[in-house]
C-alpha cells in the first residue's frame, strides 16, 4: 500500500467458521460434522484483491459462500464496510446484498438457458426494483458493452456464446447493480488458456474503473500471482499462511505453501530440469475428522512432536505476512 | 515400417495424414486434418492445444476408440508394428488395446467401473492379453499396484473405485494402462482434475517409471509447464492440425509459429513479476465446419498477411527437427516460401 495511513476494511471476518453436519438414518440423526472451514480471519481491504488458495476440498469456496452469507455462519463474525452482517436476518441483508456479488466457475451453468442475455443481465435490476423498463434496457447495453460484448447480442441465448463470453455475461449481471466487493470463485478455471487472460485483463480493467474489491478464489497459482494483492492459502479448512502476494510467492513460510508452489509446474524446461521439488505425500485427511494439533502435520515433512499436540498460531513474520507454524517459533 | 533399425531411435508409431470427420446434426466438422507423427521407442511426445484443436480426437481416432457414427476416419494411416491400425479387424484392434498401446483418460472416477474392485479390473487385461491364469494375474496385480506406489497393494486389490482418492484412483488407471507391458502409452489429460501436490506426485511417478519400463509415451495436456517438465518432444496442436513441433528445449527457447509464441506469452509466470496486462490472444478458436483453406489461426493471428488466407501451410522443416506450419518467415521477417 502507498501511504502510511492503513488502508480502510472493507470485509472484516474474525474466527469464521462453518461446519455442515453429517446425517444418517431416517430421522436424520447428526452423527459429525464436516469442519469445511475452521475459525479462519482475515481483512479484505477497499480496493484490493485478495487472492485464496488452496486445493480441493480445503474450504475455499465455502469461504467465498459465508462471507455473502449464502451460509450461516457457525461461529465468529463477519463485518461489511462497518456493519455486522455476520447474525443478521436474510431480510435486512437483502437491502444490502446488491453491494456484494459472485461470479461462479462454470458459465454454463449459473446462466439460465431459457432466458436471453438481455433478461439475464436485467434480472437483479427487476428483483431489486430498481430503474424502469427503458432505463433497465440501457444499463444492460452499458453492462455488455463495459464487459465487451456487443450490445446487440442481448435478444440472444447462453449456448450462442463461447465459454469466455458466456464468463463476461456472467460478470455483466455480477456489476448490474453497482457492487463493491465481488466474490470471483474459480472464475477462469473452466476456460482455455488463451481465453483466460482476456477475462483476467476483464477484471482487472472493471476493478481500475470501478474501484471493485475482490476475493479472488483459484486452484491457479500463477495466475493469483498476477491478479492478487495478497494471498490467503487454505489446507483442511485453516488459513495457514497469509501476506503481500510477492512476499508470499518469493519466501513462503509455511511448508504446506513451500510445497505447493513446487509443484507448480514451470513453462520453460531449463527452470524445470534443474527446480528443487517438495513432494508432499499421501492425501488430504478428511474434513470430517481432522488430525490433532497443526492440520498439516500427517503430510508435512517437517513435522514434529510438538505438532501433533498443539495447534499453531498464526504469527506475524514480516509486515502484513502471517504464518500458522511451530517452525517459526 | 520405414526405419525399423533396433535402438533409440526406433519409430514405434507413425500417423500419417489423419482426418477425422464428424457427422453432426448442424453438417460436419473437421475435427483432424491431416495430423502427421512419429513416436520413437522410449520417448515422451507432449501433444499441447486448447479444447476443441483436436488433440483428443486424434489420439481416439488412432485407436479406433471414437463413436463412429457419428465419427469417420476418412484418411490416413496409423503404423504399429508392421500393421496399419485403421486396417485391422475390431478383433485384432481389440488385442492391440489395452494390450500393446495402454490409454489413461482425464477422469479415473468415470473409466473406472464402480462395482468391479480394483483387483478384477486390473486382472481382466492381464489374463485376456497375456493369458495369465488367476493366481498369476492376481500376483501381477498387486505388483503393478504397488509399482504405482498404491500402499499396502495386496490387499487393496480387493477395494472399490470409491475407497480410493483421486490421485489413488489415477494411480490405478495408470496400473491398468501399464498392465500388459506396453510398448506405447497415450496419456489423456491425466493430470488435469487433480490438485497440484497430486499432480506433482503422478508426474514424479511417470518420470520414474518411463526410464523402467522403457515405453514410449503420447501426453495430451493444455498445460504447458507440465509438458515443459515432462516431454522429449512437443507438438502443438491448433485447429485441428500440429502447427508446430520440436523438441522440447527448442519449442520453449525459439518458437515459430505465431500460436505458440501467443501461447507461451499468455500464461502469467509463478516464478516472477510478469507484465501490468496479460498478454491475450484476440477472437475465438476456429469452427471447423470447413475444411480449412486457409491458415486456420489468421484471424487472430498478428503476422498475418494476404498469403494466410490463400492457403493452408503445410508443416515443413526449418531444421533441425523443427517443424511449423506457417507462411510467415519471423527471422527474416518475411514470407517463408516467397
Amino acid at each position: 500500500m502507498l501511504d502510511a495511513t492503513p488502508p480502510s476494511v472493507l470485509l472484516r471476518a474474525q474466527n469464521l467458521t462453518k461446519h455442515f453436519p453429517i446425517l444418517r438414518g431416517i430421522i436424520r440423526r447428526e452423527v459429525g460434522q464436516i469442519k469445511a472451514v475452521d475459525g479462519i480471519s482475515f481483512d479484505i481491504h477497499r480496493g484490493e484483491t485478495l487472492g485464496l488458495v488452496g486445493e480441493s476440498g480445503c474450504g475455499k469456496s465455502t469461504v467465498g459462500r459465508t462471507v455473502l452469507r449464502l451460509y450461516d455462519l457457525s461461529a465468529g463474525s463477519l463485518v461489511f464496510d462497518g456493519v455486522d452482517i455476520g447474525e443478521m436476518d436474510q431480510e435486512k441483508l437483502r437491502d444490502l446484498r446488491p453491494r456484494f456479488q459472485m461470479i461462479f466457475q462454470d458459465p454454463q451453468a449459473c446462466l439460465n438457458p431459457r432466458m436471453t442475455v438481455g433478461s439475464i443481465i436485467a434480472e437483479p435490476l427487476v428483483e431489486h426494483g430498481r430503474l424502469n423498463k427503458r432505463e433497465r434496457e440501457q444499463r444492460v447495453e452499458e453492462l455488455l458493452d463495459a464487459v465487451g460484448l456487443n450490445p446487440s447480442f442481448r435478444n440472444r441465448y447462453p449456448h450462442e456464446f463461447s465459454g469466455g463470453q458466456r464468463q463476461r455475461i456472467g460478470i455483466a449481471r455480477a456489476l448490474a447493480l453497482e457492487p463493491d466487493f465481488i466474490v470471483c470463485d474459480e472464475p477462469i478455471a473452466a476456460l482455455d488458456v488463451s481465453i483466460q487472460a482476456q477475462v483476467v485483463n476483464l477484471l482487472e480493467e472493471l476493478q481500475d474503473k470501478l474501484g471493485l474489491t475482490y476475493l479472488f478464489i483459484s486452484h491457479d497459482l500463477s495466475m493469483v500471482r498476477h491478479i492478487a494483492d495478497r494471498v490467503a492459502v487454505m489446507y483442511l479448512g485453516r488459513m495457514v499462511e497469509i501476506g503481500p502476494v510477492d512476499a508470499l510467492y518469493r519466501d513462503p513460510r509455511h511448508p504446506y505453501t513451500q510445497a505447493l508452489l513446487s509443484a507448480v509446474p514451470v513453462p520453460d524446461p531449463k527452470v524445470e530440469a534443474t527446480r528443487q521439488r517438495i513432494i508432499i505425500e499421501g492425501d488430504v485427511p478428511s474434513p470430517a475428522n481432522p488430525p490433532s494439533g497443526c492440520v498439516f502435520r500427517t503430510r508435512c515433512p517437517k513435522a514434529m512432536a510438538r505438532c501433533a499436540e498443539q495447534d499453531p498460531i498464526s504469527r506475524e513474520i514480516a509486515d502484513g505476512h502471517f504464518a500458522a507454524c511451530h517452525l517459526l517459533d | 515400417m520405414p526405419d525399423a533399425a533396433a535402438g533409440p531411435t526406433e519409430t514405434v508409431l507413425e500417423v500419417d495424414g489423419l482426418e477425422t470427420v464428424f457427422h453432426t446434426q448442424d453438417g460436419l466438422v473437421h475435427a483432424v486434418n491431416g495430423v502427421s507423427f512419429n513416436l520413437k521407442a522410449g520417448e515422451l511426445l507432449g501433444v499441447v492445444g486448447e479444447s476443441g484443436s483436436g488433440k483428443s480426437v486424434t489420439m481416439m481416432s488412432l485407436l479406433k476408440l471414437v463413436a463412429m457414427p457419428p465419427a469417420e476416419i476418412t484418411q490416413g494411416a496409423v503404423r504399429f508394428e508392421g500393421q496399419d491400425l485403421l486396417k485391422i479387424s475390431d478383433r485384432e484392434m481389440r488385442r492391440v488395446r489395452g494390450g500393446r498401446i495402454g490409454f489413461i483418460f482425464q477422469d479415473p472416477m468415470t473409466s473406472l467401473n464402480p462395482v468391479y474392485n480394483v483387483g478384477f479390473q486390473l486382472m481382466e487385461p492381464l489374463r485376456v492379453h497375456m493369458g495369465l491364469n488367476r493366481a498369476e494375474a492376481r500376483e501381477r496385480a498387486a505388483w503393478l499396484l504397488d509399482l504405482v506406489g498404491i500402499p499396502s497393494a495386496a490387499e487393496r486389490l480387493n477395494d472399490y473405485p470409491h475407497q480410493f482418492s483421486g490421485g489413488m484412483r489415477q494411480r490405478v488407471m495408470i496400473a491398468i494402462a501399464l498392465a500388459c507391458d506396453p510398448k506405447v502409452l497415450i496419456a489423456d489429460e491425466p493430470t488435469t482434475a487433480l490438485d497440484v501436490t497430486i499432480q506433482a506426485q503422478i508426474l514424479d511417478l511417470v518420470r520414474k517409471l518411463r526410464h523402467e519400463l522403457g515405453m514410449a509415451i503420447v501426453w495430451i495436456t493444455h498445460d504447458l509447464g507440465v509438458v515443459a517438465g515432462i516431454a522429449d518432444r512437443v507438438a502443438v496442436m491448433y485447429g485441428g492440425a500440429i502447427v508446430e513441433q520440436a523438441a522440447v528445449e527448442e519449442l520453449f527457447a525459439n518458437p515459430q509459429h505465431p500460436y505458440t509464441r501467443s501461447l507461451l506469452k499468455t500464461m502469467p509466470s509463478i516464478e516472477a513479476d510478469g507484465p501490468e496486462k496479460l498478454y491475450s490472444i484476440p477472437g475465438q478458436p476456429p469452427h471447423l465446419g470447413k475444411k480449412p483453406s486457409s491458415c486456420p489461426f489468421a484471424p487472430r493471428c498478428a503476422e498475418s498477411f494476404e498469403t494466410c488466407a490463400r492457403a493452408n501451410p503445410l508443416l515443413a522443416s526449418i531444421g533441425s527437427q523443427h517443424l511449423v506450419a506457417c507462411h510467415w518467415n519471423p527471422v527474416t521477417g518475411g514470407p517463408r516460401h516467397a
